[in-house]
């Protein structure tokens, strides 16, 4: 191929240039339909091409980190659904999960078990967004309106389970509100046995269509060893080569007990980051599978909170006809229960990556400190390095393929 | 709480003791994760011979974040580190006194450190020295004060209809 031939020549050269030229000033976002969110970049432009990019964030900058200062436990939960709210039962899990080590409470094996079959199902929610939005990035619409049903599902099943779709405020320190009913287990199930069929049908339009991978491919590649150094985690980093995934490397609420692959890429690309994706939503799939199984041979069908009072809501009944209940129940929602001093980092792999919860109790009602490790914000910074020199409508597609979700950004 | 001071640990203490004697101490053995207490002069030192030195390769910066100690008037930062290769999490603290926050860029060590520093900065007004770009970024650039100190109330400090101790804490 002569030089002239090859994209590649004409971008780097262009961007090398000294001589004076005339840039122009874009700037994509706050609002702007391809962001997805509410953020800021202001590029300098030759013709299409990004010389720099300035990001600006904080636009629903909330103050978690201090309201979670004044709030008992469970009033933190409602803000965990706020961070990444595509998949918010992750960051509730994550969060029961860290206030639980604080505490010392260990989860029976049945509720590590609903658990992972509620994380694994957010994940697909997650990924499924991102998967077909990166589809309605390079023109492809059709995709996206194929899995948006499905996800539409994945909430009913939410639904069923706490009452709530999109915020969830999903479960309890120590386990969940209430049993799964019937009907939530005849939907997961239902899920199951026609969401492979759907995903395939979608993979078949876009992972071997030559416009799309003309538009993905070595578009927005990252090197490892960069990712590491930027704080990837997450399909992201798993995209560029590296197999750190936080369910294998340090397994939380039973993840020990399953059988998974964590698929990795090699070139940091877009498509990399795409089919990264696609295969954790089939490996979540096994996931649920073998937790049905696992669930199905348990005799126990009714165990799902830990036997720990200080922080299980008595049930209703004793609430009304039981002075000791009514006091307890009081007690957990007013936040006057005993927390002991201490500190813990407890992290889970959400559907970005690492998503770290950093809990420091003084002994107090509430939380002395709260810090969240969010993995968006973490990666977003590489944004600029990686976009630098690529045309615009690449830099888009880049953007959201690192599923850059703006509650998660700005906390 | 399991004894955390394990095999890997007290390499970990063994190799800084021999190479940084007498500028860090160990924190509580009640934690989760190991907790060295580091001299902020000796912060990016220490960080770098735990990134570079080659049985202990903390080689990924998995968060920063900033803390305010209300009732000994410092302000401190911890660090938690992950090496990948032997699956082992530290965590590094450091402090400084509020009347003259300073602390060294780690910057030069993780890219990935660039944000959360300037976030640290905007709530906590630590001043990291070296960051190549140390301003407000989740918060509006004209903010007066810095939201995470203790001294900072939740409720707007305009009002006086609300009072925080109804609040909590």
């Amino acid at each position: 191929m002569a030089k002239e031939q090859d994209p590649d020549y004409w971008v780097r050269d262009f961007v090398k240039t000294k001589e004076p030229k005339e840039y122009n000033t874009l700037n994509v976002g706050p609002t702007h339909p391809a962001t997805h969110g509410v953020f800021q970049n202001v590029m300098l432009m030759d013709g299409e091409f990004i010389v720099s990019t300035e990001q600006t964030i904080g636009y629903i900058h909330r103050a978690f980190e201090k309201i979670a200062e004044r709030r008992p436990f469970y009033q933190v939960t409602p803000l965990t659904d706020r961070l990444n709210y595509c998949s918010a039962p992750l960051n509730n899990m994550g969060w029961h999960m860290t206030v639980e080590k604080l505490l010392g409470i260990q989860t029976p094996k049945r509720v590590d078990y609903l658990r992972i079959v509620v994380m694994e199902l957010a994940r697909i929610a997650d990924h499924l967004i991102c998967n077909s939005v990166i589809g309605v990035d390079s023109g492809a619409l059709t995709g996206f309106t194929y899995l948006f049903q499905e996800r539409e599902f994945i909430y009913e099943i939410y639904e069923e389970i706490s009452g709530s779709r999109l915020t969830t405020n999903m479960g309890r320190i120590g386990g969940f509100e209430r049993n799964f009913s019937q009907k939530a287990w005849d939907k997961i199930r239902y899920f199951l046995k026609t969401y492979p069929a759907k995903l395939d049908e979608f993979e078949s339009l876009l992972a071997r269509n030559r416009i799309f991978m003309d538009r993905t491919i070595n578009v927005g590649s990252f090197e490892a060893e960069k990712a590491l150094a930027y704080g990837f985690t997450g399909p992201n980093l798993r995209a560029c080569g590296v197999d750190y995934d936080v369910r294998v490397m340090n397994p939380y609420c039973s993840y020990e007990d399953f059988e998974f692959i964590i698929p990795v890429g090699q070139n940091g690309d877009t498509y990399d980051r795409f089919m990264v994706r696609q295969e954790e939503m089939r490996q979540s799939l096994s996931i649920i599978e073998q937790a049905l199984a696992k669930l199905d041979k348990m005799e126990d069908k009714e165990t799902y909170f830990a036997p720990d009072p200080r922080f299980v809501l008595p049930p209703k009944e004793k609430v009304y006809n039981n002075m000791e209940a009514l006091i307890w129940h009081f007690k957990i929602v007013m936040g006057e229960t005993d927390i002991p001093a201490g500190e813990v980092y407890h992290s889970i792999e959400a559907a970005n990556g690492e998503l770290g919860f950093y809990l420091v109790s003084d002994g107090g009602r509430t939380a002395s400190r709260l810090h969240f490790r969010r993995p968006c914000f973490i990666y977003y910074q590489a944004y600029p390095e990686m976009v630098k020199g690529t045309m615009l409508s690449d830099a888009i597609l880049t953007m959201s393929s690192m599923n850059v979700i703006a509650g998660e950004l700005d906390a | 709480m399991p004894n955390i001071y394990t095999e890997r640990n007290k390499l970990v203490i063994g190799k800084l003791s021999a190479a940084f004697p007498g500028s860090f101490a160990l924190g509580d053995e009640s934690s989760d994760i190991a907790v060295i207490h580091v001299d902020k002069q000796k912060l990016v030192g220490i960080l770098m011979f735990l990134r570079d030195e080659n049985d202990l390769q903390y080689n990924f910066l998995t968060t920063l974040c900033g803390m305010h100690y209300d009732d000994k008037n410092k302000l401190g930062v911890v660090y938690h580190l992950h090496s990948f290769s032997n699956n082992h999490r530290l965590r590094i603290k450091t402090e400084t006194e509020i009347t003259e926050p300073e602390i060294d860029s780690i910057t030069s060590l993780w890219p990935s450190a660039n944000w959360m520093e300037r976030e640290t900065f905007d709530f906590f007004g630590i001043q990291f020295a070296g960051h190549p770009n140390l301003t407000r970024i989740l918060n509006v650039d004209d903010m007066q004060g810095f939201p995470l100190r203790k001294d900072f109330p939740l409720e707007d400090q305009t009002r006086e209809d609300k009072d925080d101790s109804m609040f909590g804490r």
